[in-house]
């Protein structure tokens, strides 16, 4: 892994209250590749995912220590703007969570808040942008004043990531992003996911291994708040160094 | 936790087997055939590489039919993989054994030039390496692995042996070039068929440890 790192990640530990839910983490994240994490339910993924852009500091009682680093800038750094750092760390749910709101202002909601736009014109060419990026922009182009909930669950999740993609962050953090998902949505979403990566860093949460398999180009393995293994997906789905993981993927666990 | 899917691989581990014993009684009968001068043997171990070719296929099935269903990982995935490149090392060893019957057949047509000592050593070897690889593979026992590559030169040495004594023959007569080739032919089957094993010996510790030892290539 000699790539550009992103997102350097060290001695990090995470805790809601008395629950240590992250262990003193390290990893390296490196730019333009696609990073998955892979554990057991309750092992920490998506705490450590949404510390990456502090989802998690509305929540009462959690505290991190460590570092946790975005090209060289502590997330944690108390001078930081934390509406910038999610600006540049955009996040897609295990479900789609579309705003009330039809298509197109589904997109333009971030430019808004943001003020991402100089004129009309432009807005309107970063939302035809950011859908066909997110390859959805061929079935509603001529529905974008319909709701977001007329959409299928497919295309809700790829309206989602191109909300996520219109503000254009570096970073996209995805917590199972197909698990409700069709076969065939779930295909074109990893299809999206792997050309993304040209343009931005992704960290994919899922449970499904054989997903993890074919779009990851890293693959973390967490049980129990503590990282157990990181490598290369090829050599962790061919033959991982740890016992633990070989039994975890290939599901001889408990 | 016991999966479902470990009947299933173990059901290919049984069907392998049975590919082996089937392959190993082959060759066994095929010498036999030689040193007792038996032709009806072999005949029937040349008719019986069809059942061979059967198992085959049926395992080869299985394999794909796992890889498609299960789309297995890891450890799962190197086992399948590697019984699908042994059980083509085991058919074309059941090939050699089913063409050593058919020289066999035209060897019977003539006296027989000479006692025969090391190609049934040749043979005895063979077997014996195959009987550990399929230990190996069982147990998962790539110390048995590693040590069946290393043997594989003793088959080496004796062919040469069988080679050099036999052209002698051929030298002071003759009369004995046509049987002569054909039991040079059949030293050389063996050695070949020793060549697979060690194949499937090497498989056996990409299986089990992940790493390559084929080509002279261990890291
Ligand atoms: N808001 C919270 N308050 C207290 N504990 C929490 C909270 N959120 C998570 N935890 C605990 O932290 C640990 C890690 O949870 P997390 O949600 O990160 O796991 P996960 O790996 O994402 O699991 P899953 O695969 O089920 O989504 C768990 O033991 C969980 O109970
Ligand atoms: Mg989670």
């Amino acid at each position: 892994m000699s790539d550009e790192i992103r997102i350097v990640v060290k001695n990090f530990n995470a805790y809601y209250g008395e629950k240590h839910a992250l262990k003193n983490v390290n990893i390296d994240i490196p730019a333009n590749k696609i990073m998955a994490m892979i554990g057991p339910s309750g092992c920490g993924k998506s705490t450590f995912l949404r510390s990456i852009n502090r989802m998690n500091d509305l929540i009462e009682n959690f505290k991190v220590d460590g570092q946790m680093m975005i090209d060289g800038n502590d997330v944690y750094d108390k001078t930081i703007d934390v509406t910038s750092l999610r600006r540049r760390v955009g996040m897609v749910f295990q479900k789609p969570n579309p705003f009330p709101k039809t298509i197109y202002e589904n997109v333009a909601y971030g430019l808004r808040v943001n003020r991402l736009f100089k004129d009309n014109k432009e807005l309107e060419h970063k939302i035809e942008k950011s859908l066909v990026e997110a390859g959805l922009w061929e079935e509603v182009k001529d529905d974008l004043d319909k709701s977001a909930f007329e959409l299928s669950g497919g295309q809700q999740q790829r309206l989602c990531i191109a909300r996520a993609l219109v503000i254009q962050p570096e970073v996209i953090l995805m917590d199972e992003p197909t698990a409700s998902l069709d076969p065939i949505s779930t295909a074109k979403i990893e299809e999206l996911i792997q050309v993304l990566k040209k343009d931005y860093t992704i960290v994919i949460v899922t449970h499904n291994m054989q997903q993890a398999a074919r779009v990851a180009d890293n693959t973390s393995f967490f049980m129990l708040g503590e990282l157990i293994e990181y490598d290369v997906t090829s050599r962790m789905f061919t033959k991982p160094v740890k016992k633990i993981t070989e039994d975890y993927i290939t599901g001889r666990f408990g | 936790m016991e999966r479902h899917f470990d009947e299933e691989l173990n059901n290919l581990k049984k069907n392998i087997l049975k590919m082996a014993s089937l392959v190993d009684e082959s060759i066994a009968k095929a010498i036999k055939s030689l040193l007792e001068r038996k032709e009806d043997l072999a005949i029937e171990v040349e008719n019986e590489d069809n059942a061979i070719d059967m198992v085959e296929i049926e395992v080869d099935m299985l394999c794909l039919d796992l890889l498609a269903r299960r789309q297995p990982i890891a450890i799962d995935l190197r086992f399948i993989t590697s019984v699908m490149k042994i059980n083509s090392d085991l058919e074309r060893i059941g090939d050699l054994a089913a063409n050593i019957g058919h020289k066999v057949q035209i060897l019977l047509k003539y006296p027989q030039l000479k006692p025969l000592i090391d190609i049934p050593r040749m043979a005895e070897l063979v077997r014996a390496m195959l009987k550990d690889s399929i230990t190996a593979l069982v147990d998962k026992n790539t110390e048995l692995a590693r040590n069946i590559t290393a043997r594989d030169h003793e088959v080496d040495e004796l062919y040469v042996q069988v080679f050099r004594e036999v052209l002698t023959h051929m030298m002071d007569d003759n009369e004995n070039i046509k049987n002569g080739i054909e039991l040079i032919l059949i030293a050389k089957h063996l050695e070949r068929m020793a060549d697979h094993v060690t194949n499937i010996a090497e498989d056996i510790v990409y299986m089990v440890e992940g790493k390559t030892i084929k080509h002279q290539f261990e890291p």
